[in-house]
């Protein structure tokens, strides 16, 4: 059935139990975000250390597709390089406008491999990119911040 | 005399096809935009096939063909709401545009000649909306009364759905100008008391604007029983074609309410200096308007008034008791607005929970109904505030209409129960 194909059993298991969920200090950015069609909300924080991304911690309302695709950014993304996880946001960007017809690098995007059949909906698309865009606007903010 | 739906459905092709891997269509969705027969598919191509061309201008037979279209679709929307008066008929692209056109023209008041006094609007002046409204009929309030410095109020909501009307008489007051209502709620189905409201506004000479879009499609609405100054509704919600909207207006009103958009049609002379206006509706008709889709509409009304409205009104009714006990056999699920049919339409909003008790998002219960045919939305439905009063950001809605059945509601709550089943624990 393609309900499978969007919902992949990562994507429900992170939906079920999300990783580093909660607001946390200290952090250098924060951001709100919301998907006007749904309502969908998050609030996202950043702490820089150096060139590093130190901690992304988030408080976030909405469907399993943006809950679990914050989940799966924020262990992909903390303590890397900006610049990497710069890269791997629009490496996940990529896929999410592909309409499912790219082959992910699972090197580089990990669990967000799992949203390629999302992919496919162009009305779930904003979900999955919720917090990737929060995170993006954030890290600019903190960086800016910093300079 | 109930209603055939079997040979109903046969108008519509589009219920005849498939989604999602062949799964028959069941679409509950009509509050957003409804399905079109047969009768106005063809109305539109045959415009376009035969008469097209530009209206009131064109001296050619095609002219001709194309004016009496356009023109005989107003006289026939001004039969269908109930007043003699075509000239109070005004086409707009959407009912957004008609209550933009009202309170944009109130704007533009303090700028006009002394005949537009009494539309003023300015510091001390009141707007009153209500917090069920759809965004179309709160936003171009807020932007008229930032323009002004007016003051906007509003109506609460009750627990179950109804219009909170205990404060009326401290609300509508002798500095409300305008009161600005929707006839049915588009989540809640609440069908509000216009009357009384109308009767009250106008007691303190206020005028009174009716957001008719979900209620024209699902029951007989007159205008001026309702005591209504300005009502307006849209024709894709009606069976008719996207891209025109009515805005019915009192003539003595519409006389001397400034326009709002300036342009070609709505003239009577043009120097380079100023300009003086064309008598309404086209007054408020500016640029080439949607011809063929008021041909469109014109079928749509002659279609639902084949089958009448009292029937279709009574067929609906008898569908949504049946909606609404079967939604509440799907434990977990939590309806809003009105739990029975009585001064109620066809919208049914509800949030639902997993069998762990758990919240399933509307967007998640939509998809999975979307895997199984069943067409519903999912989100706030343009109306924020009223998800905010009720403590949520967003519901999933099944809405109905005259072309849907009892097995399509059972096909619904089935799709409800596998949507439980599929986000059950793991």
């Amino acid at each position: 059935m393609q309900l499978e194909s969007m919902y992949q059993e990562i994507i429900l298991d992170h939906y079920r139990n999300p990783h580093h969920k909660g607001l946390r200090d200290p952090y250098d950015a924060e951001v709100h975000h919301v998907n006007p069609t749904c309502g969908d909300e998050v609030t996202l924080r950043v702490r820089l250390d150096g060139d590093d991304v130190a901690d992304v911690s988030y408080d976030a309302m909405g469907c399993s597709i943006s809950q679990a695709s914050a989940s799966v950014m924020a262990d992909l993304i903390i303590g890397r390089p900006v610049k990497e996880a710069m890269n791997t946001g629009d490496e996940f960007l990529k896929l999410m406008q592909s309409k499912g017809k790219l082959d992910p690098d699972e090197d580089v995007l990990e669990d967000a491999v799992a949203f390629t059949g999302v992919s496919k909906y162009p009305a779930r698309i904003k979900c999955a990119l919720l917090a990737w865009m929060a995170w993006k606007d954030a890290t600019v903010k903190a960086m800016e911040a910093q300079a | 005399m109930s209603i055939d739906v079997g040979r109903i459905r046969k108008d519509f092709p589009i219920l005849s096809r498939t989604v999602r891997d062949g799964r028959p269509l069941v679409y509950l969705d009509s509050a957003n935009t409804s399905q079109k027969p047969l009768q106005v598919i063809d109305a539109i191509e045959e415009f376009y096939s035969r008469h097209n061309s530009n209206i009131h201008r064109a001296t050619h037979q095609l002219g001709e063909e194309a004016t009496e279209a356009y023109e005989g679709a107003r006289i026939k929307v001004a039969g269908f709401i109930g007043t003699e008066d075509e000239s109070e008929v005004i086409f707009t692209k959407n009912i957004s545009e008609g209550i933009n056109l009202v309170a944009y023209a109130l704007g533009n008041a303090s700028t006009s000649g002394p005949e537009a006094e009494r539309f003023r609007v300015g510091p001390g002046d009141e707007i009153v909306i209500t917090e069920m409204e759809h965004h179309s009929n709160i936003v171009p309030w807020q932007l008229l009364t930032q323009r002004t410095g007016a003051t906007l109020r509003w109506f609460g909501v009750t627990d179950d759905g109804r219009l909170d009307l205990s404060n009326i008489d401290e609300l509508i007051n002798e500095r409300t100008k305008i009161v600005a209502l929707a006839h049915q709620s588009n989540v809640l189905g609440t069908v509000n008391p216009v009357r009384e409201v109308a009767a009250k506004a106008h007691a303190v000479g206020a005028l009174v604007l009716v957001d008719g879009a979900q209620a024209v499609p699902q029951m007989p609405v007159n205008v001026q029983e309702l005591g209504a100054d300005f009502y307006g509704f849209t024709a894709h919600k009606l069976c008719g074609p996207t891209g025109i909207g009515v805005l019915w207006g009192r003539r003595d009103l519409l006389e001397t309410l400034p326009p709002f958009l300036g342009g070609g049609e709505m003239i009577e002379t043009v120097a380079m200096e100023r300009s003086t206006y064309a008598p309404p509706p086209h007054k408020f008709e500016a640029g080439t308007m949607p011809i063929a889709e008021a041909a469109g509409l014109s079928a749509a009304i002659d279609y639902v008034r084949d089958i009448g409205l009292e029937e279709i009104h009574a067929y609906e009714h008898e569908l949504l008791d049946y909606a609404l006990a079967q939604l509440r056999e799907v434990e977990g699920l939590r309806l809003l607005g009105p739990a029975e049919a009585t001064d109620r339409g066809g919208a049914l909003s509800f949030t639902l929970a997993g069998l762990d008790g758990r919240e399933i998002h509307p967007h998640d219960v939509s998809q999975v109904l979307d895997a199984h045919g069943v067409a519903v939305r999912a989100g706030h439905h343009c109306a924020r505030p009223l998800h905010r009063r009720f403590g949520l950001t967003a519901s999933t809605r099944a809405s109905l209409y005259f072309y849907n059945t009892r097995s399509e509601i059972d096909a619904l709550t089935e799709g409800l129960r596998q949507t439980q089943k599929f986000f059950g624990a793991a």
